[in-house]
């Protein structure tokens, strides 16, 4: 028996050797390991076997199965990677079609650059004031010294809708309504952005409607050297630390001293270029001391408390930092210009 | 104002700085110089020449050949073309190797056969500009004053070695509208010391007495604090001496003739406008300052004919108005070429008033100019003597004795007090006492000691602007430097920022709908009365709020509801090919129940949305999908999901105005007040689609104010449930006209606390259903929070669900 059983073993092994699919290979199994396979049949025999040949035998018996199932499930995996490699490659698809788009939307540039100023200042202890765009000439123009004969308060640069009350040509009211809200009590620090009007044709730099952030500090000892300090780690928050600030004498009637506020020339880091007519500097905003009549208005003693209050154009700053050529592709809404804001 | 460097030299040193270096100066002093031409356009090579004869050209009838006389001692032979020419004249000659603007070399020449050795030149190829030059000199050669002297290189002769700044000055400094102001402005900046003209020491007195001539009275006292004149007899009129006029237009002011040139150089040099009148043509030896009267016209200077309004300030004789006080006299006391005697003016006018008038008739001069921003009471006197000296120099004149004046009232010299704790405390610098006492000396303001390091500051007229002790602390910050100001943080508490909960809901809409694939517009806030009346239920119950001087009737009323902003941003997309559109906004609207405003109106800050065309366009592997109703509604639900408002939220059939009638929806909150209705989603009407040009578009427009006030950002955490749900989908047959929203709300009432949620999942109509009906398939959840479900109970509770579709709806269920 053991002779035949090693035969079957080398026959086994043989065909196993051959054979090409999955199926030839099932039969084999079939036909050597199943249950009227011949490898039963042989060990069928076992029972006419002495007690002590039948432990070798059995023995035998099982080795030669081990030995044909090793080979068998060997085969059997390899015919499985094939297929699976198979129907892998079947499976190939074109992966450089374009996906499937999903819709991309766009925050307004102008909010972009508002969000943006509203978190470096958030980050500085600020919070952010509202008010009325349709305001009183009070708070417009006569709390910000700006008296009734001034020059400044022509009907023809202003949207008056009655004699008292008009679109406000500026935040600095905020301002004014911050400080009555606040009561006498400090600190302040607030910035004020929003929509403001005037009655400007529009062309390439001008809009009727344009949008300024405001910014507000008041407190018991609140000096211009602060104020250079808030400007600077703004500026340099918002275009990077090699920024610098240089401040001019300027005048508005709300402040005083007075500055005008330039900063590096960011196309040309300060050297001199077309974009900064060749000084190294770009104007961005306007700043200075609260004027004492001001703190008056607002309700607060100027002997007791100083202040300062700077103002930026959102459009200006957004008109540079994208290098839009014109202040009306802001407002047109245009798709085509929108959706190049799409970027975080 | 522009300012020569080179007559501002006339009143201090400028040695060793250049016209570039002190305009950079005062630009970093407060005095914005953008920039600073030089008068030579590039002129070399140029000399005065004598034109000894001139004869006709032999072979061409407009050119003439000029010997003349350039003080080599050759003389040269030149052929020109002007008309103008003629023997015995002075003219600019650009002689063999000179240059001219734009780059043309002069070059020996033959001018058919004719040999040329140079070219006579217009004042226009000297690269002037014509605008100011006088009217005779616009044409043809420039011809020179006869005393010229030959040889003398023209760029000496016409001050062309000069350059200009352009001061672009801020209002409160109306000082520098003058040579003098300016030159104390740079006193400050360098420290220099100035050296002034003294009007009176040239005065040519005749014996007459001024008062036997004209009396002035000022008769309207709020407008004009001060008039004085005086008399000049025997004037010459003839052309100013080249040196004024080359001042003159330097500065940018044509020149004239003698007597206008001088009064404008005046004004130039103190800020301080005069007037001269034809004393002739003066009735009554009389000036009266007096507003117009009812009627009154007056034709100015310009020939037009003015008519006057009651709060015009005029300068009349015993019959008539002769001039518009400050902004442009009457062409009935003009001096012209007969005129022989001429009264002065020279006055202090209210600056509202001049503005007023001058804004009024559209008449704005270098004169009301300076009115406007007030002119310095000090020099009014001044002026007139200057004038005076010069009308005596180089118009022969003979000033009478005395000035005739009227004065209302003198002003008090303005004193302020300024301490060095102010100036260091509001600064952040550490300034002393010294330092402060040289800035206030370089200013010329004189300071008074009145305490330890506090000093009373006399502020001289000529800076009107310094009233307060804070524009005294900035002349110190301006004047020490502001770079030199340290860069310091904030003292004292700290503080916290955030947003406040509108800010940052507003924040989060924003956030959502980009998310959504829509794009931000900022639209305006005006818009025309036709659209706001589009949409008659989110315009409420407002009155329109229109402007008082609009600039056009698209833009004349204040915008009641957000989506008329939108359609016009989606036509001007449709306009340029962009189709596809979805857009949203986030702002104001304005109402108000006033038919005339008399506070302010209530500003709803809302967010509209927009969505035209495709949801995506076809590609390779997909066709095009339009954009319908339920794409709007799916953003806002995400929308108040996102803000905690689902549940509050209900969407109800609604037809308001503007709006597709069986395609709109209108959105209702459910609050502690009960239901409100905050805002409508749907198509737009197909008229207003056919109006704005668009295909099937959809919008919808949302109340903020009770979505700030209801949002909730609490999450509040359920534990994960930890028995089997149990689902049942069912289709029910009902008539077309159910609403899915009513079949879901019967279902949740009546299947009570074990239905976990419910869903629409189809909708069917065609062949299967009768044509009056379709079929809504819907999943159930069933789920008990602590015990497993029995189906005997599930199959209970649903029975109870179909039976009362049935009875609501007449609902079958489909088998």
């Amino acid at each position: 028996m053991k002779e035949r059983l090693e035969a079957l073993r080398k026959d086994a092994l043989e065909q196993l050797q051959g054979v090409a699919d999955a199926t030839a290979l099932n039969d084999l199994r079939v036909q050597y390991l199943g249950k009227k396979g011949l490898l039963t049949e042989i060990l069928r025999g076992m029972g006419a076997l002495s007690a002590e040949e039948r432990p070798i035998i059995g023995q035998v018996g099982n080795e030669v199965r081990a030995a044909i199932e090793t080979v068998i499930s060997e085969k059997q995996e390899g015919f499985d990677r094939a297929a699976t490699a198979h129907r892998l490659q079947a499976e190939t698809i074109d992966v450089t079609l374009p996906g499937k788009a999903v819709g991309v939307g766009s925050v307004h540039p102008l909010n972009k650059v508002t969000q943006e100023i509203e978190d470096i200042f958030i980050g500085m202890g600020y919070t952010i004031a509202e008010g009325p765009e349709v305001e009183t000439d009070f708070f417009n123009f006569e709390a910000l010294n700006l008296p009734k004969n001034h020059p400044a308060r022509d009907m023809q640069d202003s949207f008056y809708i009655t004699e008292e009350i008009l679109l406000r040509t500026q935040t600095s009211p905020v301002q004014i309504r911050t400080m009555k809200e606040m009561n006498g009590k400090t600190p302040v620090k607030v910035i004020c952005p929003g929509r403001v009007y005037r009655r400007d044709d529009d062309d390439a730099t001008h809009s009727f409607m344009f949008h300024q952030i405001e910014g507000l500090v008041i407190g018991p000892n609140i000096r211009m050297s602060d104020l250079k300090g808030t400007l600077l780690q703004f500026v340099q928050e918002m275009y990077g630390s090699q920024m610098q600030i240089r401040l001019r004498p300027s005048f508005f009637p709300f402040t005083e001293p007075s500055a005008e506020v330039d900063v590096t020339c960011a196309q040309c880091g300060g050297s001199g270029c077309r974009m900064c007519k060749h000084t190294g500097w770009i104007e961005i905003l306007g700043c200075g001391m609260v004027h004492p009549k001001v703190l008056e208005h607002g309700g607060y003693d100027p002997n007791e408390v100083t202040g300062f209050a700077f103002g930026m154009g959102v459009e200006r700053i957004a008109l540079l930092k994208y290098g839009i050529d014109d202040i009306r592709h802001l407002y047109t809404n245009d798709t085509k210009f929108l959706s190049q804001f799409a970027k975080m | 104002m522009n300012v020569s460097y080179r007559w501002l030299s006339d009143y201090i040193d400028l040695s060793g700085i250049t016209a570039q270096e002190l305009a950079e100066m005062m630009t970093r002093g407060g005095i914005e110089i953008d920039s600073v031409p030089s008068r030579n356009a590039g002129v070399s090579g140029v000399v005065v020449g004598y034109v000894k004869t001139r004869e006709k050209h032999p072979d061409a009838d407009k050119l003439s050949v000029c010997t003349l006389d350039v003080g080599t001692g050759e003389d040269l032979q030149i052929v020109c073309g002007a008309a103008n020419i003629g023997a015995d004249m002075k003219v600019p000659v650009a002689m063999v190797g000179a240059k001219l603007p734009g780059g043309l070399d002069i070059k020996r020449a033959k001018l058919r056969g004719v040999e040329s050795q140079g070219m006579i030149c217009s004042a226009k190829e000297l690269g002037i500009n014509d605008k100011l030059l006088p009217k005779e000199q616009q044409e043809g050669i420039l011809i020179l004053p006869t005393d010229t002297e030959v040889g003398r290189d023209i760029l000496d002769v016409l001050a062309l070695n000069d350059s200009i700044m352009e001061l672009d000055l801020t209002p409160n400094r109306s000082d520098c509208l003058s040579m003098l102001g300016v030159a104390y402005e740079v006193a400050a900046l360098t420290g220099r010391p100035l050296e002034l003209p003294e009007p009176s020491k040239d005065l040519y007195l005749s014996s007459d007495k001024t008062s036997d001539f004209v009396r002035v009275s000022i008769k309207a006292t709020e407008q004009c604090s001060l008039y004085t004149a005086r008399y000049i007899k025997g004037v010459k009129i003839a052309p100013a001496p080249q040196w004024i006029q080359n001042r003159l237009i330097a500065a940018g002011v044509r020149p004239i003739n003698n007597i206008v040139d001088i009064t404008n150089y005046v004004m130039l040099e103190y800020g301080q406008p005069l007037h001269a009148f034809d004393a002739a043509k003066v009735a009554g030896g009389r000036i009266d300052v007096r507003l117009a009267q009812p009627g009154e016209v007056l034709v100015t200077l310009d020939d037009q004919e003015r008519k006057l309004e009651p709060q015009m300030l005029v300068i009349a004789d015993a019959e008539k108005a002769i001039a518009l006080a400050g902004v442009m006299g009457g062409a009935n006391s003009e001096v012209t070429l007969e005129t022989t005697d001429i009264i002065l003016e020279s006055a202090k006018f209210d600056g509202g008033t001049v503005r007023r008038t001058s804004r009024q008739l559209g008449l704005r001069s270098e004169a009301s100019a300076r009115f406007e921003k007030e002119v310095d009471p000090a020099r009014v006197r001044d002026a007139l003597d200057r004038a005076a000296s010069l009308i005596a120099r180089y118009a022969e004149g003979l000033v009478t004795e005395g000035i005739a004046e009227a004065e209302v009232s003198t002003k008090e010299p303005v004193k302020v007090e300024l301490s060095l704790s102010r100036i260091n405390g509001m600064l952040g610098t550490e300034l002393s006492s010294l330092e402060i006492k040289t800035i206030l000396s370089r200013l010329h303001f004189v300071a008074e000691v009145s305490g330890d390091g506090v000093w009373n500051v006399s502020i001289p007229s000529r800076r009107g602007d310094i009233t307060h002790d804070v524009d005294l602390v900035e002349e110190v910050a301006r004047l020490h430097g502001y770079d030199e100001i340290p860069t310091t943080l904030i003292d004292g508490q700290t503080t916290a920022g955030a947003l406040t909960k509108p800010q940052a809901i507003r924040r989060e809409l924003r956030s959502i709908m980009t998310g959504a694939g829509l794009h931000e517009a900022i639209c305006y806030s005006v818009t025309s009365l036709q659209r706001t009346t589009l949409f008659k239920e989110l315009s409420g119950e407002t009155k329109p709020i229109p402007l008082a001087m609009p600039m056009s009737e698209e833009r004349s009323v204040l915008r009641t509801t957000l989506i008329p902003s939108l359609l016009e941003a989606a036509s001007y997309n449709i306009t340029r090919k962009n189709n596809d559109l979805a857009l949203f906004e986030i702002g104001n609207v304005y109402h108000s129940d006033e038919d005339v405003l008399t506070r302010l109106p209530q500003e709803k800050p809302r967010a509209a949305l927009l969505l035209s065309g495709n949801r995506r366009s076809a590609g390779w592997n997909r066709s095009a999908e339009a954009v319908d109703f339920y794409d709007a509604k799916g953003i806002l639900e995400k929308v108040l999901e996102r803000l905690g408002l689902g549940k509050k939220i209900a969407y109800v059939a609604a037809q308001p105005e503007g709006f597709h009638p069986g395609r709109t929806a209108a959105i209702t909150i459910r609050t502690d007040r009960g239901i409100e209705t905050i805002g409508y989603v749907g198509q737009l009407h197909p008229e207003l689609q056919r109006e704005f040009d668009l295909s099937d578009t959809y919008v919808a427009e949302l109340e903020l104010a009770p979505i700030y006030e209801y949002a909730n950002r609490h999450i509040e955490y359920r534990v994960l449930p930890r028995y089997p749900a149990m689902e049942r989908d069912i289709a029910v047959v009902v008539d077309r006209n159910v609403f899915g929203g009513a079949l879901t709300e019967a279902i949740i009432a009546s299947a009570g606390e074990l239905l976990e949620s419910v869903k629409v999942f189809d909708v069917y109509t065609g062949d299967r259903v009768s044509s009056d009906k379709k079929s809504v398939a819907l999943a159930l959840v069933y789920r008990h929070g602590e015990r497993t479900l029995t189906d005997e109970e599930v199959t209970e509770t649903h029975a109870l669900v179909l039976a009362q579709l049935e009875q609501s709806f007449g609902a079958e269920l489909r088998k």
